[in-house]
């Protein structure tokens, strides 16, 4: 713990600690259960003001175990530097990936809709790339 | 040197430890973005041991609070550790060794309910989400009876009867006639794979933590006088436990 910390006051932050990731938790699971219809009936919210708020939550529940539980907010700079800065290419990664993973759906609609297969229009972008507008080496089918 | 060397170096065995998570999320993530529907979160996980009826997160919920206690009762341990105070430290981390403990049972219950008696497996994934609008023709020996409606976007769970799947035929709301799928084969694939994989590393936290809770108890740290030094590198492990299961849940529960 820090130096001038006293034995009693450490152990309560550390129960306080307890107490602010428990009342996270609970609004987190509170935005799921409310957006998603559990708790008024029929009322829900958009997934632009649910998923950022949970996901800004959990961000900031990984923040203060980081920092508090885990000491690092004592650690010395250069130690806690050489460990945090490197998760920065999972910035990149989800980007990357995500954006890889919608490719494949409109990729395969494509092939689906060139082999006479249905598309569910619900859940496609077909209407944003014309399937003609595809170059055929993008294509199953020649 | 300015820090010590078991920690700095339990503290990149983490970050190798965290690319690997992330790499199963973000394949999570990936596949999920590359089909038109995922199962719906809040209707999967309903189940609550000793409880009949449906309850939305609830059991997930209490298993992420057994995970936070356990890494308040580990800063407790670790606490103790720097006043040498042996004893409080063996108290502390065996009420961390009994919050593991009681996360696996919960994880064996979730399985156990998931593969048992909804009949997801690695392979089949029985929880669907519809496409279209529609009314059943037909019902299964649960919730659904003939006539029910559904619109898109709502959840279903095939069930079994006598061992085999009851795909229930409905008409859509254009009148064509459709009938259930399975839904994504990933979906049981990556929850199985990831939870599964955390758990193994809860499972060996414990294991690891019993063992250095059995060496403190015998006074070797005492002797070292570094303030219990290897608590506190175990404690870090804990911690990073802890702190997966937040990105597990969220990704897997939440979104």
């Amino acid at each position: 713990m820090a130096t001038g910390v006293s034995y009693e006051e450490s152990k309560k932050l550390v129960w306080r600690g307890f107490w602010l990731l428990g009342a996270v938790t609970l609004l987190e699971v509170g935005i799921a259960l409310v957006g998603n219809g559990h708790v008024i009936d029929g009322f829900r919210l958009p997934i632009w003001i649910m998923y950022p708020a949970m996901i800004g939550l959990s961000a900031y529940k990984a923040y203060f175990i980081v920092k508090e539980f885990m000491h690092m907010g004592h650690e010395v700079r250069d130690l806690a530097m050489s460990v945090l800065l490197p998760l920065l290419l999972l910035v990149w990664a989800i980007i990357a990936f995500l954006w890889e993973g919608s490719a494949w759906k409109d990729r395969r609609d494509v092939v689906k809709e060139r082999s006479g297969m249905q598309v569910n229009k619900k859940t496609s972008n077909l209407e944003l790339k014309k399937a003609e507008d595809i170059p055929i080496e993008y294509t199953f089918t020649k | 040197m300015k820090a010590s060397y078991g920690k700095l170096m339990m503290w990149y065995f983490l970050l190798s430890d965290a690319f690997t998570f992330a790499g199963f999320l973000i394949a999570y993530g990936t596949l999920r973005f590359s089909v038109p529907t995922w199962p719906v979160p809040d209707f999967v996980f309903q189940a609550v041991p000793f409880l009949s009826g449906h309850y939305p997160l609830i059991f997930v919920t209490i298993m992420t609070f057994v995970l936070i206690v356990s890494s308040v009762t580990m800063v407790r341990a670790v606490q103790e550790g720097h006043r040498e105070n042996r004893q409080g430290v063996v108290y502390w981390m065996v009420l961390t060794i009994i919050g593991g403990a009681a996360f696996l049972g919960c994880q064996a219950y979730e399985w156990n309910t998931l593969i048992n008696k909804e009949h997801m497996s690695l392979t089949k994934n029985p929880f669907g989400t519809h496409v279209e609008a529609g009314t059943y023709i037909e019902g299964d020996d649960h919730k659904i009876k003939a006539g029910d409606t559904f619109k898109a976007g709502d959840p279903f769970l095939i069930h079994q009867k006598d061992g085999d799947y009851q795909l229930l035929k409905y008409t859509a709301s254009d009148g064509s006639p459709g009938q259930q799928q399975f839904g994504p084969k990933a979906f049981g694939a990556l929850f199985f794979f990831i939870t599964g994989f955390h758990g193994f590393h809860v499972l060996s936290g414990v294991i690891f933590l019993i063992i250095i809770a059995m060496n403190v108890f015998s006074g070797l740290y005492a002797e070292r006088r570094n303030g219990y030094e290897m608590v506190e590198k175990m404690g870090l492990y804990w911690h990073f436990v802890d702190l997966v299961w937040v990105f597990v849940f969220l990704v897997f529960y939440l979104l």
